[in-house]
């Protein structure tokens, strides 16, 4: 897909073209509403950026989406068909992978069975060790990680280095849709870069859709194609990322800050 | 990414040390030596080695075959157990009622032969099976309604317990006659139960260390939430090593019935259980879950069993072995914080 073929289509998106959309996903934890009414789509090849205030429900709607959490209400079309995600691994069986906020590491277990955990290399009923070590090397050498052997404990390395394994972990499984739930968060700028220029390389392929959370809003427009904002439980936000503007991100949500403080003073007292 | 990549390879991370520095017979040797430190069971093994020796020159007859069967017998029912101990306290639970299963499975494998006329093989099976039942009530428990396997266990170890006084009045009896022949095979000859034992323990520790059953086990004792998020079935994980846990209670009792030659109510109960997770913990398996071995419960095990028998033979009262015991657990967790810390930190 070309830049020309995106730009020239309209804003409305045809269903045929969405890899994955979402209708009025709604998620209450008992008394507590996470989500009341998401709409979202992604586009094939597309990478979508997924911003929002702490507690907006960003992580809840990537647990929806990866299969962790079931919806209250509203549906999933994956592919133009709706599908009910039972679980992690049927979501993954259909393409769908994640790297979770929390990066879901054994600190017990080395690097390469980390890499290949609830996905591991059998023989005969027992693990390949050997060729999940081999494939593990040649995944971290391919990003350009640097870690001395896979064979340490997870617990033995840095934050970054923890992150770029649950990085590899999901970009190297074949998904064809990529959820990274704040991929950037332990990372210093190189590794960041490194990151980066790992779903840039996706996308040039251009089969692979991604939805990022991040923060940083300069790194958002510089890799993301559109960005939605999630606040109140729904996208109030959706454009293209060349017609939006780090400013313009910083000031909505500031506004929304603002709002909620003079709301919050507003409010009867005792 | 071609020259960023290369580029963050050197600065990614701490630089790569000179593996195979030096050569010849004693680089070898502390090579060597370095690996087998690194290896979890490495301290008991050298316990158990230096035990053996000492009590070899202490106590003669401690290498006699009458004493070596003693040892055999000392170490193999409770080892048993602590296999399944070792698997649950890996994947973060524990099973208290182990002993009682261990109490009850020759009653209700008598129960099958005396009044139900079920063949003995069959029998001894379906007690087997009732074990792994009983665990899966408790694992079903524990998980389904989130009460701490301690507690669950502490329950059922009750249920247990007044079930197999009450059917059995609480007599002793012996053994079914059907059952005696097939009995070499469960405990009668002297080595059998030692056979059983190693068996289970080889296999048990490529469960643990080769399969993704026991890397499971493993990543929910280690991580739950980050092991559920990866999408592994927890609860089937928790269930199955109570499960496991069950079967080698059942087995250990009937093994035990038929070395004794007798069914006896008072077999079993908590002390087994407290041995067996004694054991575990001087092998180098974590209370806190996600790490443990099978291999390092066995030779706790067989260090408590030396313990207990070289004190005998050295003519001291068994009443102090209880003493070194327990200071030998204190010990073995002090060393394998220190150990896990030493590991961690990059030295080995």
């Amino acid at each position: 897909m070309t830049v020309e073929a995106q730009e020239a289509r309209s804003p409305v998106p045809t269903p045929g073209d969405d890899v994955l959309r979402v209708e009025h996903i709604s998620k209450r934890f008992g008394a507590v509403t996470a989500l009341t009414d998401v709409n979202l789509y992604l586009r094939r090849g597309e990478v979508l950026g997924l911003l929002g205030d702490n507690g907006a429900g960003k992580s809840t709607l990537l647990k929806i989406l990866c299969g962790f959490h079931q919806p209250n209400a509203g549906r999933i079309l994956l592919r133009g068909e709706e599908v009910v995600f039972k679980s992690v691994d049927h979501a993954r069986s259909l393409g769908i992978d994640v790297v979770y906020q929390d990066l879901a590491l054994i600190n017990e277990l080395t690097v390469f069975h980390n890499m290949f955990l609830n996905r591991e290399r059998v023989r005969f009923r027992l693990l390949n060790n050997r060729a999940m070590r081999k494939l593990a090397r040649q995944y971290l050498d391919d990003m350009g990680v640097g870690i001395p052997t896979v064979d340490a404990e997870v617990a033995k390395l840095s934050g970054g280095q923890r992150q770029a394994i649950a990085v590899a972990r999901s970009v190297y499984s074949d998904a064809k849709i990529l959820l990274l739930d704040e991929p950037l968060a332990a990372m210093g700028a190189k590794e960041a870069a490194m990151i980066l220029d790992l779903v840039r390389d996706l996308k040039e392929k251009g089969d692979v859709s991604v939805i990022i959370i991040a923060h940083n809003y300069g790194q958002v427009l510089e890799i993301c194609d559109r960005v939605n904002l999630l606040q109140h439980g729904g996208i109030t936000f959706d454009k293209r990322s060349a017609e939006t503007s780090v400013q313009e991100l910083n000031d909505i949500v500031i506004a929304e800050y603002r709002q909620a403080l003079r709301e919050r003073h507003r409010a009867p007292q005792g | 990414m071609s020259e960023t990549v290369e580029r963050s390879a050197e600065t990614l991370g701490p630089p790569a040390g000179k593996p195979g520095e030096g050569s010849g017979l004693g680089a070898f040797l502390k090579r060597g030596g370095l690996a087998f430190l690194r290896q979890r069971e490495a301290s008991i093994f050298v316990v158990a080695v230096a035990l053996v020796i000492y009590f070899k020159i202490a106590a003669p007859a401690f290498t006699t075959k009458l004493n070596l069967v003693n040892v055999s017998q000392g170490t193999a029912p409770y080892a048993i157990i602590a296999i399944g101990e070792v698997f649950l306290l890996v994947c973060g639970e524990i099973d208290l009622s182990v002993g009682f299963i261990w109490a009850l499975s020759p009653f209700l494998m008598q129960y099958f032969i005396d009044f139900y006329g079920i063949p003995v093989v069959v029998a001894i099976v379906l007690a087997i099976l009732s074990g792994a039942l009983i665990g899966s009530i408790n694992g079903l428990v524990t998980v389904t309604f989130k009460v701490p396997s301690f507690i669950t266990t502490l329950g059922t170890s009750f249920v247990i317990f007044g079930f197999m006084l009450t059917t059995s009045h609480a007599q002793a009896r012996g053994l079914p006659a059907a059952a005696v022949g097939i009995g070499h095979w469960f405990g009668t000859f002297a080595w059998s139960e030692i056979i059983w034992c190693l068996a289970l323990v080889f296999f048990f520790q490529m469960v643990l260390t080769r399969t993704r059953w026991g890397l499971h086990t493993i990543a929910s004792g280690g991580n739950l939430l980050g092991a559920t998020e990866a999408g592994i079935n927890v609860a089937r994980i928790k269930v199955g090593n109570f499960v496991i846990t069950g079967a080698l209670g059942a087995l250990a009792g009937i093994l035990e019935a038929f070395k004794n030659s007798t069914i006896d109510p008072s077999a079993g109960g908590y002390t087994p259980m407290f041995y067996a997770v004694a054991a575990a913990v001087i092998g180098g398996t974590a209370m806190a879950g996600g790490s443990g071995t099978v291999l390092g419960a066995f030779l706790g095990m067989f260090v408590l069993a030396i313990l207990s028998d070289g004190f005998n033979l050295l003519g001291i009262s068994s009443n102090p072995y209880q003493i070194i015991l327990g200071i030998a657990i204190i010990l073995a967790m002090i060393s394998n914080v220190y150990l896990t810390r030493l590991r961690r930190t990059g030295r080995t």
